[in-house]
C-alpha cells in the first residue's frame, strides 16, 4: 500500500480487534444507532456474504432473512459505529462471495456448519 | 484516494496531497520586475540532471535544483529568498482549490467526450449507430460546420481547477494535507493548491 495512506490510517483509524471470520460464517454485528437523540447499540445476526477491500476502507456484507425478506447490510471493518462482531457459527462454503444466496429462499439457502 | 471516519461515524473520501516544503527560490518585486511575485520550488532533482543556469539560479536561494518551479503573483505575505513555506498555512476546515491536469483519456467519441447520448434507437432503419454522433449542421446554409462543432478527439490532459475543496487533516510533520474529495490527475501527479 501506499505509503502516505497507511501513516494516514495509522494517526486517524482506530484499531479494532474482531474474532477471525469469513464468508459463510454466522455473526451478530453490535453496532450504535441514534434513536430520539439517544445512543443504543443494536444487533444484527446473519451470514457474511462477502469481505471486501483491503486497509482501513475494507467491508464486509452481512445477509439476514427478516419476514421472509433478504435483507443485506454493510459494515465497514474501522467504523466506529461498529461496536463489536461476535463469532456465532462456523460455515462450511466453496466460495469467497456467496452471491448465490441471493436467488435461494428456504432450506436451499441454508449454509452447512462446519464440525470442528 | 482514500476514506476516513469522522467520530460520529460518517465517511469522507479524500486525497492525501504532499504539500511542500517550497523554497523561495526567487522573489520579484514591482520595482524591479513590474509585478511582486513569489517564485516556489518543490522537489529536488539531481545536480547531473540540470543546467549550470538552473545551479546557478538555485544557488542564490542555498537550495538544491528544484524539479518544479511556480510563480505566485501578490503571494498573501512577505517572504524572504531561501525560506521554506509548508502546510502551516492551511488550516483545518479550510476550503481551497486545487489546479491539476486530468488523466489522458485518448481518442474518445461524442458520447464520452462530450455526453450525447448516441442515436437513442436501435430499430427504425438504424444499424450499428448507438454512439453515432448525429447531424452535424444543415446542407446548403450554412453549406459549412460551424466552428467549435462537438466531434470525437482527444479527451483528458487538460488543465482543471476544482473549487471549495474542504481542508479534512492536516499533518504538519509529513507535510501532508488531506482535502475532501479527488483531485484531477493521476496518482503522484503534481497539483497547485490556492486559499
Amino acid at each position: 500500500m501506499n505509503a502516505a495512506v497507511q501513516f494516514v490510517h495509522e494517526q486517524l483509524t482506530a484499531k479494532k480487534v474482531y474474532p477471525k471470520f469469513k464468508s459463510g460464517d454466522n455473526v451478530t454485528v453490535n453496532y450504535k444507532i441514534v434513536e430520539g437523540g439517544k445512543e443504543r447499540i443494536q444487533g444484527f445476526r446473519g451470514d457474511v456474504v462477502k469481505i471486501q477491500g483491503t486497509g482501513a476502507t475494507a467491508t464486509f456484507t452481512v445477509r439476514k432473512i427478516s419476514d421472509g425478506i433478504g435483507v443485506e447490510r454493510v459494515f465497514p471493518f474501522f467504523s466506529p459505529n461498529v461496536e463489536s462482531v461476535v463469532l456465532n457459527k462456523v460455515g462450511k462454503v466453496r466460495r469467497a462471495k456467496l452471491y448465490y444466496l441471493r436467488e435461494r429462499s428456504g432450506k436451499s439457502a441454508r449454509i452447512k456448519e462446519k464440525r470442528m | 484516494m482514500t476514506s476516513i471516519f469522522t467520530p460520529d461515524g460518517k465517511q469522507t473520501a479524500c486525497t492525501i496531497i504532499e504539500a511542500g516544503p517550497c523554497v523561495v527560490t526567487q522573489v520579484k518585486t514591482k520595482d524591479a520586475d513590474g509585478y511582486s511575485a513569489l517564485q516556489l520550488g518543490f522537489g529536488d532533482k539531481k545536480e547531473k540532471h540540470s543546467t549550470k543556469a538552473e545551479i546557478n539560479h538555485f544557488s542564490k536561494s542555498q537550495s538544491a535544483p528544484k524539479s518544479f518551479v511556480k510563480e505566485f503573483r501578490d503571494y498573501f505575505e512577505d517572504k524572504n529568498l531561501g525560506e521554506t513555506i509548508t502546510v502551516d498555512i492551511f488550516a483545518e476546515g479550510e476550503k481551497v482549490d486545487v489546479v491539476g491536469t486530468t488523466k489522458g483519456k485518448g481518442f474518445q467519441g461524442v458520447v464520452k467526450r462530450h455526453g450525447f447520448h448516441g442515436v437513442g434507437e436501435q430499430s427504425h432503419g438504424q444499424h450499428d449507430r448507438q454512439r453515432a454522433p448525429g447531424s452535424i449542421g444543415g446542407s446548403s446554409y450554412p453549406s459549412r460546420v460551424f466552428k467549435g462543432m462537438r466531434m470525437a478527439g482527444r479527451m483528458g490532459n487538460d488543465r482543471v481547477k476544482l473549487k471549495g475543496l474542504k481542508v479534512v487533516k492536516i499533518f504538519s510533520d509529513k507535510n501532508y494535507i488531506l482535502v475532501s474529495g479527488s483531485v484531477p490527475g493521476h496518482n503522484g501527479s503534481i497539483v497547485l493548491i490556492q486559499k
